[in-house]
């Protein structure tokens, strides 16, 4: 039996081909390597992200989401969701929140779930991947699979909104959350704590809808990376990841920058820390290389 | 929204008789704490569009209290939010102004006092109705149906553009061009529907919405 199990949510964006279909690979790897079984919550629904908010409204929000819940407590009983995207995890922890905190809409959402045949009785305790890795294993216990060293890479740990804010990760603050750089540290890489756009926003939905605002956000995320000495950026968000590495190249036309820094997550770190290939971290879904993780990968 | 639906919205708006506080407090997502503001202004210093808008939740939430109906159910502003959560994290009274402003914007697209073509209502509508197709986001129709939002030739240009980040993520395999044939979903897309359809029914028959 596994030493831990949880109800897990991958996301729209983990699907295979979709845009952090590496997330999910390396997500698997690392898990795998600590014992953890993830299963899927079955029939998962997208959470509705934040953009949803202008065609959304309200209930249909949390009514989509406690379509998840009702699913994992029927089909997973007593199991912990977990989501790895930023934004699945404030979609689904601000719905539980909202449910928790009014019976009135608790009320409304179980009318609107009886539709479909489902009921949600309350029981969801959602969390982040981070959460789990922090809180259920510790550094000390993330580093017992402990392979290989990342020694002699220098990271900056790009945090982000969502993982951060408004819940965040129990006992760090908003403005200079410090587990990013522990992780990274806890498997020999240098984290670079003077990196100061770590909680800055790259723009979130709106990289789409207003490129120029948002690539403004991404130039300076990257740019202070640059600063700080960085060699990589590492983030918990497939948001950030996609944001920050996908524009680089049309910020360097633009302005001509000469911006080609990788863009990794924290579970493709993990991974070859904990001896896995380079395929096994999905260093293969990258658009900007990560040639000295690779090295380490090949070792 | 069709004229005659939103002549339905404000028929039934009469009973606020402007007062424009109390009708955020009754059909605004969490409008009810917008009378805790103190007009401190952290809320505005930390917006990362801060350069871009006009009015700061902090004059938003004034201008409520005043009475500028038209002035807030037509600013571009709420459209600005990026949900980064900065300002309701540093807010001193603990106002969600995060979602605050998502139920204004949302509450300003249903009554279609909202700026046409403000570029994230569009694609925030988008996104609502790619999700809500087949319960999961397809990211190809959603892009490419935002590329070509001001039709073919513009589309066109656009796509070209991006083409080079598109064939990366395609070798990536992080972008399936086969989604255009539908892609991931729900199975249970039937009760998916039945659901989103019963929820809007509720929050519209609250809120005052003609269905």
């Amino acid at each position: 039996m596994a030493k831990k199990e949880y109800a897990f949510y991958p996301g729209c964006s983990s699907q295979l081909k979709a845009s952090a279909s590496n997330y999910l690979v390396s997500t698997n790897s690392m898990c795998n390597s600590l014992d953890i079984k993830l299963t899927e919550i079955p029939d998962w629904n997208c959470c509705g992200a934040s953009v949803g908010y202008c065609e959304g409204g309200e209930l249909p929000r949390v009514a989509i989401n406690a379509r998840n819940f009702a699913q994992a407590e029927t089909h997973l009983p007593g199991q912990d969701i977990v989501a790895t995207c930023a934004a699945c995890w404030l979609g689904a922890r601000e719905s539980k929140e909202r449910l928790d905190g009014s019976a009135q809409l608790m009320k409304e959402t179980n009318e609107a779930l009886a539709a479909a045949g489902l009921h949600y009785s309350g029981g969801a305790n959602v969390r982040h991947m981070v959460e789990v890795l922090i809180e259920d294993f510790g550094y000390e216990g993330l580093k017992q699979p402990m392979k290989k060293s990342l020694e002699g890479i220098k990271f900056a740990g790009y945090v982000g909104c969502q993982t951060n804010r408004p819940f965040g990760i129990d006992g760090e603050s908003f403005e200079n959350p410090m587990y990013l750089d522990k992780m990274v540290e806890t498997f020999g890489g240098e984290a670079l704590t003077a990196y100061d756009q770590k909680v800055t926003c790259c723009g979130g939905a709106l990289a789409f809808s207003e490129p120029d605002k948002s690539q403004k956000q991404i130039r300076d995320i990257v740019e202070a990376a640059y600063d700080a000495g960085a060699e990589m950026i590492v983030t918990p968000c497939p948001l950030c990841q996609a944001n920050v590495e996908v524009y680089q190249s049309e910020i360097n036309k633009k302005q001509g920058t000469k911006f080609n820094m990788p863009v990794m997550y924290y579970s493709q770190l993990m991974t070859i820390a904990y001896g896995g290939s380079a395929k096994d971290a999905g260093l293969n879904g990258q658009l900007i290389r990560a040639e000295k993780l690779e090295k380490i990968a090949d070792k | 929204m069709s004229n005659a639906n939103s002549q339905a919205n404000l028929a039934n708006l009469a009973r606020y008789q402007n007062n424009f506080l109390k009708e955020v407090e009754e059909r605004v997502e969490e409008g009810h704490m917008v009378k805790m503001c103190m007009q401190c202004g952290v809320c505005a210093g930390s917006c990362p569009l801060g350069p871009h808008w006009e009015h700061s939740p902090q004059k938003i939430f004034m201008m409520i209290r005043a009475g500028k109906r038209d002035e807030v159910l037509g600013s571009d502003s709420m459209f600005m939010c990026t949900s980064c959560y900065n300002c309701m994290v540093r807010c001193p009274r603990e106002i969600p102004i995060t979602h605050i402003m998502h139920g204004l914007a949302n509450y300003a697209h249903r009554l279609g006092t909202a700026p046409k073509g403000q570029p994230t209502r569009e694609f925030a509508t988008l996104f609502w109705n790619n999700l809500s197709k087949k319960g999961r986001v397809n990211e190809l129709t959603l892009t490419l149906r935002h590329y070509f939002r001001g039709g073919l030739v513009s589309g066109i240009k656009e796509a070209l553009n991006m083409q080079s980040i598109g064939l990366g993520l395609f070798l990536a395999k992080r972008l399936n061009p086969m989604e255009i044939f539908g892609g991931h979903g729900v199975k249970d897309l039937k009760g998916f529907h039945a659901i989103l359809a019963k929820a809007k029914e509720i929050e519209d028959r609250k809120k005052g919405f003609k269905a």
